[in-house]
């Protein structure tokens, strides 16, 4: 067998970055997870899809974002684009989607029934052992599903992946009393603020901000440990794309062991609501002074037509395959991180 | 003035953190899907050496410190200050109890120290990794004596307290590594 330099070679000085930071077996792995998705939708007659990855529209959700894509031609050759005075060299031309939902949506507004694809996605600055810029979802939409039918699919699928349930289903305020000790609705600020050692947040006056720290830091991680865990009837101010129904969204999210995996929603399908949300959000990141991109006229569009009663997820496929082989990070389960991409 | 932002700092960076200087030891970026990012930073404060974590809003920054690390001679103790010059430009610093406090039993006079300055002041002292030093003091090792882990405490010149074999005696120069603080063999015969 021919040696193999770059691995446990770092010693000899020889620059390793070429290999890949997955082990083969983790790849098969992977090889092995998607052949079994496909036969789950297959079986159940719905469609697999493939959507822009290039979109001309940006997310404008306030913590997500996306990644602009610049034509190397228009940097380069400067006097070419003066020749065209109204692009100016630096207009992206697309936008690396950050999630498959808007192209997905519009697709279901034509008439596609139930859909499921995997999908390439990219997110600008988020990067850790949980987290890398370029990263593969599995999202699916169910024509006539709530939410609770589809939580319902997503512990079957994962069933079907070697996952072993029962699964719980905790709301978001049963999970705060469980973990955190107090009521996520009611908790004054003040209260909100005692996280330990986020001085940062001392003076912030957004809730959702703060139950965020206290999800990421105290809750998510405490959730899922024993059997995956739903977490769900999510504050309204945090529905993003699920309807809100008597105060509460109708949103989910998996977590298995402290890991948050899915994101669900019933929903949305009021086209001036989705608009106003897009606005809200838009105004927020205005306010923390960041870019201000343009929404999805399409989907707004898509709406008008009529988007079916349904309900839809993402699930994070390199997280689950860190969960169903054991690593300790995303780049363990990635041919190539974010690194040496 | 310099700032470094989360997704810039590395284990090793150096920050500004209320007025005291710190070295970056982790960095954990955590992000609920939809939700607010932040990175949660253990740090060590280099003056005192304690640890700390701190939890920042993803893309917050801290001032950077003015840390800049050279290798200067180590030339003598004045029984306050320990005096150290840079061999190119031969300028002389001198550095107080607190910064040599972990180098100081390893260097007699003459080595090359890793000096960590701070806005230009002795802020940490490290010994060369390894050193050669004359044993004053140990007792005459039995051969088959095992007691002790087969080993017995040495003094050097400098003060420090080493474990070596039973058959190094009194008066031998040993090679030690001062990370460790242990005996590495016998130097010359």
């Amino acid at each position: 067998m021919a040696l193999r330099p770059g691995i446990g070679n770092r010693e000899s000085g020889i620059d390793s970055t070429w290999a890949p930071t997955a082990t083969m077996d983790r790849l098969k792995a992977r090889a092995d997870l998607y052949r079994s998705i496909r036969a789950f939708f297959d079986a159940r007659g719905v469609m697999e899809v493939e959507t822009p990855i290039l979109s001309a529209h940006a997310t404008v959700d306030r913590h997500i974002d996306s990644f602009a894509a610049v034509p190397l031609a228009a940097r380069l050759t400067h006097r070419a684009v003066e020749a065209v005075p109204h692009r100016s060299p630096l207009t992206p031309q697309g936008f690396l989607q950050t999630s498959p939902e808007f192209a997905m949506k519009r697709l279901l507004c034509a008439g596609s029934g139930p859909i499921w694809q995997i999908a390439k996605v990219f997110r600008a600055e988020e990067s850790g052992r949980y987290h890398n810029p370029e990263f593969t979802l599995l999202e699916w939409y169910r024509p006539g599903f709530d939410h609770h039918v589809l939580m319902d699919e997503v512990a079957a699928l994962l069933t079907a992946l070697g996952v072993s349930g029962p699964f719980e289903r905790l709301t978001y305020t049963e999970a705060f009393q469980r973990h955190a000790g107090f009521d996520p609705m009611t908790a004054p600020l003040t209260h909100l603020r005692t996280l330990p050692q986020a001085e940062a947040f001392a003076n912030c006056d957004d809730r959702d901000v703060l139950l965020d720290l206290w999800i990421s830091h105290r809750v998510g991680p405490a959730l899922g440990r024993e059997r995956p865990c739903f977490l769900h009837a999510f504050p309204a101010s945090q529905a993003a794309l699920a309807r809100v129904v008597n105060g509460r969204a109708e949103r989910f999210e998996l977590f298995w062991e402290g890991l948050e995996l899915a994101n669900g929603f019933h929903e949305l399908t009021d086209p001036a609501e989705q608009a106003r949300r897009f606005v809200s959000e838009q105004a927020q990141r205005a306010a923390e002074g960041r870019p201000v991109p343009p929404y999805d006229r399409h989907l707004i569009a898509a709406l008008e037509t009529g988007l079916p009663d349904c309900a839809g997820v993402a699930l994070g496929l390199d997280r689950l395959l860190m969960r169903l082989t054991g690593a300790a990070s995303l780049s363990e389960v990635l041919a190539f991180d974010g690194a040496r991409a | 003035m310099a700032t470094v932002s989360t997704n810039e700092m590395k284990a090793g960076t150096k920050v500004l953190i209320d007025g005291d200087p710190y070295a970056v030891i982790d960095n954990e970026y955590r992000k609920p899907g939809k939700g607010q990012a932040t990175n949660t930073l253990k740090v060590r404060n280099l003056k005192t050496g304690r640890v700390l974590e701190k939890t920042l809003k993803s893309g917050d920054s801290w001032e950077v410190a003015d840390i800049e690390e050279t290798d200067m001679q180590y030339l003598y103790n004045d029984g306050e200050f320990w005096h150290f010059m840079n061999p190119s430009s031969y300028e002389q610093i001198q550095a107080s109890q607190a910064a040599v406090e972990d180098a100081a039993k390893w260097i007699k006079g003459e080595e090359t120290c890793r000096v960590m300055l701070w806005n230009g002041v002795p802020l940490y002292i490290s010994a060369p990794n390894t050193v050669e030093l004359q044993i004053t003091e140990t007792d005459p090792g039995v051969r088959g004596d095992t007691s002790g882990g087969g080993g017995k405490p040495a003094t050097l010149e400098t003060g420090a307290v080493v474990r070596v074999p039973l058959f190094v005696q009194q008066g031998e120069v040993i090679k030690c590594d001062t990370r460790t603080g242990e005996y590495m063999g016998r130097v010359g015969k």
